[in-house]
């Protein structure tokens, strides 16, 4: 998502570092590319204003302290990423669950905005937490949202209340309020209403949603936006806001390439926290939001929390363990350890989404690596290190010309292919003795990669986020870029 | 919009002073336009005359717009093949029902294709808007191969001497490439049996900037022949749609007005402009 903007912002921050001492006028400028970069974002233009002013204020009031400071686009870039931040909502906030279950969450939000696909979702994960969540199919209005709902439903093993066919018949307000009860009797813990979409402005159907609102007294209503919305998103919001009411936001479709100015925008005017994000076409792309990491997303820093967490959740508790005590206690990284994450890399998802959670993700060189990525880069891999011996695997050191043609053989790929892999596994493992105090980075993705991508390079020099990233001179496995890589640095 | 015509004449009793230009700037980038559109727009604002102020930001705007053809041409004795395609919750189901409903109100013979096998109930959301507005709907079952629906209907319409096929796919984001090559498959499997007269692209009215990148990927794969901008009413301004033929040279073709078959029309360019300054 975000990606066009901190693709923008990366390169706004690139010439402020280029800069040794920083002007008021540097500020202006900055503040005025910052501007038209937000703009393309779709944040709404009162946002921005406001936003902006605020930036402004404090690095004015920051520059006289700014003097001393060695690096002076780094404290600019810091009230940056602290008013966005802010914006997005401070810490994450969860589902506020009821005293007496049954929790109830209803869904609202504009026509096509992924309601009903989100209802689905969000049961899941929630059920994933040991819920016992009940959908509603309120939405009667359009032509088989009911339908849809029902075999979102039954794919999830959820069950559904949906005792009305919809397409315009039966009362939603009646079926939310018999569900309430259905849930009660059958001691569902958890009930999520879907509703029908609405424009803006339709009296109606706010009506509707008003009522269902008066009806079951939801423990949380749900504003579910789509994150490709313009800058109508202020005015959608607002008239949810005083039509529905509601206390948490829910970005959907953040898989897409929109720039997603509309999460800074309803945050900003609503003041309400965004729970959720919703980003893929998969019923299990859907997370917490984290303001922080988004944060650091949107101005370049790559998302490396929730990598981190995708990692633990794929790789099975007893082997991550031992990875881990073997990192720590400073043993050999082998090829065998590799070939466990490989296997735990491929059950995360694609590697294109992966490598797009890295620092650096969005400049345009690497963003174009990335996008070449072939996810059965990852498979081949896989076959080289399968077609070694455990000795092999083990102490790649004794791997000489005719094992590797024999490996290359086995696994149906180029020596030089074999070749390129011992190289990187080589570099990545020296990388990982390196990163041993600083910790955080599965090392298996960095090996991973494929040819000449070592590491991604322009990470902010100096910029230490919150996120556990080490502070390292990266080094391209490609000779070309490298050299590309030292000569600028 | 309707809001020019007050800014500008503002404009022409006086000159404009620098607060009514920042407004008027609010204004364009609050329709969506796009900084580049606005900046235009602002720069002319500036530096013409103001008598001749409203007839030259016309003039400006229509510059945005393509020249290529606006209609639907139906080609008589030989079916017309439309394509609808763009990301998902744009309202392609409802826009595919509704040019249907257009063309079959016209006293065209029509047929609809549900390829959107992928969205859980988007089949039978065709099926319920063909029965109502009394459209064949050829329907393949839930997660079968799309393009294999489409032949089947593509064959049923050339055989059965339809006027106008409408074919309503499976919405993707345009950053999906799979799904993105899977489009131009089923375009080829179509034009094994008949040719793909247009590509309409369905934009959301309440889409931002996003929307310009989108319809560039999608014209990446597939050649668009025209859009569908929906979901515009009282508060949408759908500048997008402006912004994005500005950007893409792809003629807005049918805008969706409301939430009835019936709101649906065709985009007339003049009336569109002469309807931003009264």
């Amino acid at each position: 998502m975000f990606e066009s903007l901190s693709g923008k912002l990366s390169g706004i921050f690139g010439t402020l570092r280029s800069k040794g001492r920083i002007t008021e006028s540097d500020i202006d400028s900055t503040v005025q590319e910052l501007r038209t970069a937000l703009l393309d974002a779709d944040v709404a233009l009162s946002v921005v204003d406001a936003f902006l002013e605020r930036v402004k204020d404090k690095s004015l009031a920051a520059l006289p302290n700014l003097k001393q400071s060695t690096n002076q686009s780094q404290e600019i870039y810091n009230i940056i990423n602290q008013e966005l931040v802010a914006i997005l909502g401070g810490a994450a906030r969860r589902i506020r669950f009821a005293k007496n279950p049954p929790t109830v969450i209803m869904l609202a939000g504009l026509q096509g905005s992924g309601k009903t696909t989100l209802a689905g979702k969000l049961a899941a994960f929630l059920k994933a937490d040991g819920n016992t969540p009940l959908l509603v199919a309120a939405d009667l209005q359009r032509p088989n949202a009911v339908t849809q709902l029902t075999v979102l439903a039954d794919s999830l093993k959820i069950p559904v209340f949906a005792p009305e066919p919809g397409n315009g018949v039966g009362d939603p307000v009646k079926v939310a309020k018999d569900a309430l009860k259905f849930a009660n009797e059958k001691l569902y813990n958890l009930v999520i209403i879907d509703t029908a979409g609405r424009l803006g402005l339709d009296e109606e159907l706010m009506q509707q949603a008003k009522d269902i609102k008066a009806a079951v007294n939801p423990d949380e209503t749900l504003f579910v936006v789509d994150s490709m919305i313009g800058q109508d998103a202020v005015r959608t919001a607002n008239a949810f806001q005083d039509g529905v009411g509601f206390d948490g936001v829910v970005l959907t479709k953040l898989d897409g390439d929109a720039k997603g100015g509309a999460a800074l925008s309803i945050a900003e005017v609503t003041g309400k926290p965004i729970l959720f994000v919703s980003n893929g076409e998969k019923l299990s792309d859907f997370d917490y939001f984290y303001p922080d990491r988004m944060a650091s997303r949107i101005l370049g820093m790559g998302d490396i929390q929730t990598l981190a967490e995708q990692a633990k959740k794929a790789m099975d508790g007893a082997s991550a363990k031992r990875l881990e005590e073997k990192f720590i206690a400073g043993e050999e990284f082998t090829l065998e350890d590799f070939l466990e994450q490989l296997q735990a890399m491929k059950k995360m998802g694609s590697m294109t989404k992966l490598l797009g959670m890295l620092p650096g993700a969005n400049n345009a060189a690497m963003k174009k690596q990335i996008d070449s990525l072939d996810d059965k880069e990852l498979v081949r891999t896989q076959a080289i290190v399968q077609s070694m011996t455990p000795e092999e695997r083990r102490n790649p050191k004794v791997l000489n010309g005719s094992r590797r043609a024999r490996i290359a053989k086995g696994s149906g790929r180029s020596v030089t292919e074999v070749n390129s892999l011992v190289d990187r596994f080589a570099a990545a493992a020296k990388m990982m003795k390196q990163m041993r105090s600083g910790g955080g980075m599965p090392a298996g993705l960095a090996a991973g990669l494929p040819k000449g991508m070592g590491m991604p390079a322009g990470l902010p020099s100096g910029i230490s986020g919150k996120a556990t990233t080490p502070k390292k001179k990266s080094r391209s496995g490609n000779p070309a870029k490298r050299a590309a890589e030292e000569g600028r640095s | 919009m309707g809001l020019f015509g007050s800014f500008l004449s503002k404009f022409s009793r006086n000159r404009a002073s620098i607060e009514d230009i920042e407004e008027f700037r609010k204004l364009l980038i609050e329709s969506d336009l796009g900084v580049g559109a606005t900046e235009e727009i602002i720069d002319l604002v500036k530096k013409e005359k103001s008598e001749n102020l409203e007839n030259a930001v016309a003039q400006r705007i229509k510059s945005f717009l393509s020249d290529k053809p606006r209609e639907i041409s139906l080609h008589h004795g030989e079916v017309t093949t439309v394509l609808i395609v763009g990301v998902n919750g744009t309202g392609k189901t409802t826009s595919a029902a509704k040019l249907a409903n257009f063309y079959k109100t016209q006293g065209k013979k029509v047929l609809l294709v549900a390829a959107d096998t992928f969205r859980a109930a988007a089949v039978d959301q065709l099926v319920t808007w063909g029965s109502r507005i009394g459209v064949d709907v050829v329907k393949g079952s839930d997660n079968s191969d799309p393009a294999a629906v489409c032949f089947d209907g593509a064959s049923k319409a050339k055989n059965e001497n339809y006027d106008l096929l409408i074919i309503d796919t499976a919405g993707r984001l345009h950053t999906k490439s799979n799904l993105m090559d899977e489009l131009s498959k089923v375009r080829r499997v179509i034009e094994k049996v008949t040719p793909v007269n247009e590509i309409l692209f369905v934009l959301d009215g309440t889409t931002g900037q996003n929307g310009i990148a989108q319809a560039k990927v999608f014209s990446e794969s597939v050649p668009l022949t025209g859009m569908i901008v929906t979901k515009v009413d009282g508060s949408t301004k759908g500048g997008i749609a402006l912004a994005t033929e500005r950007e893409l040279g792809v003629p807005l073709k049918f805008v969706g007005v409301g939430e009835n078959i019936g709101d649906f029309k065709e985009f007339e360019p003049d009336d569109y402009i002469s309807e931003l300054f009264t």
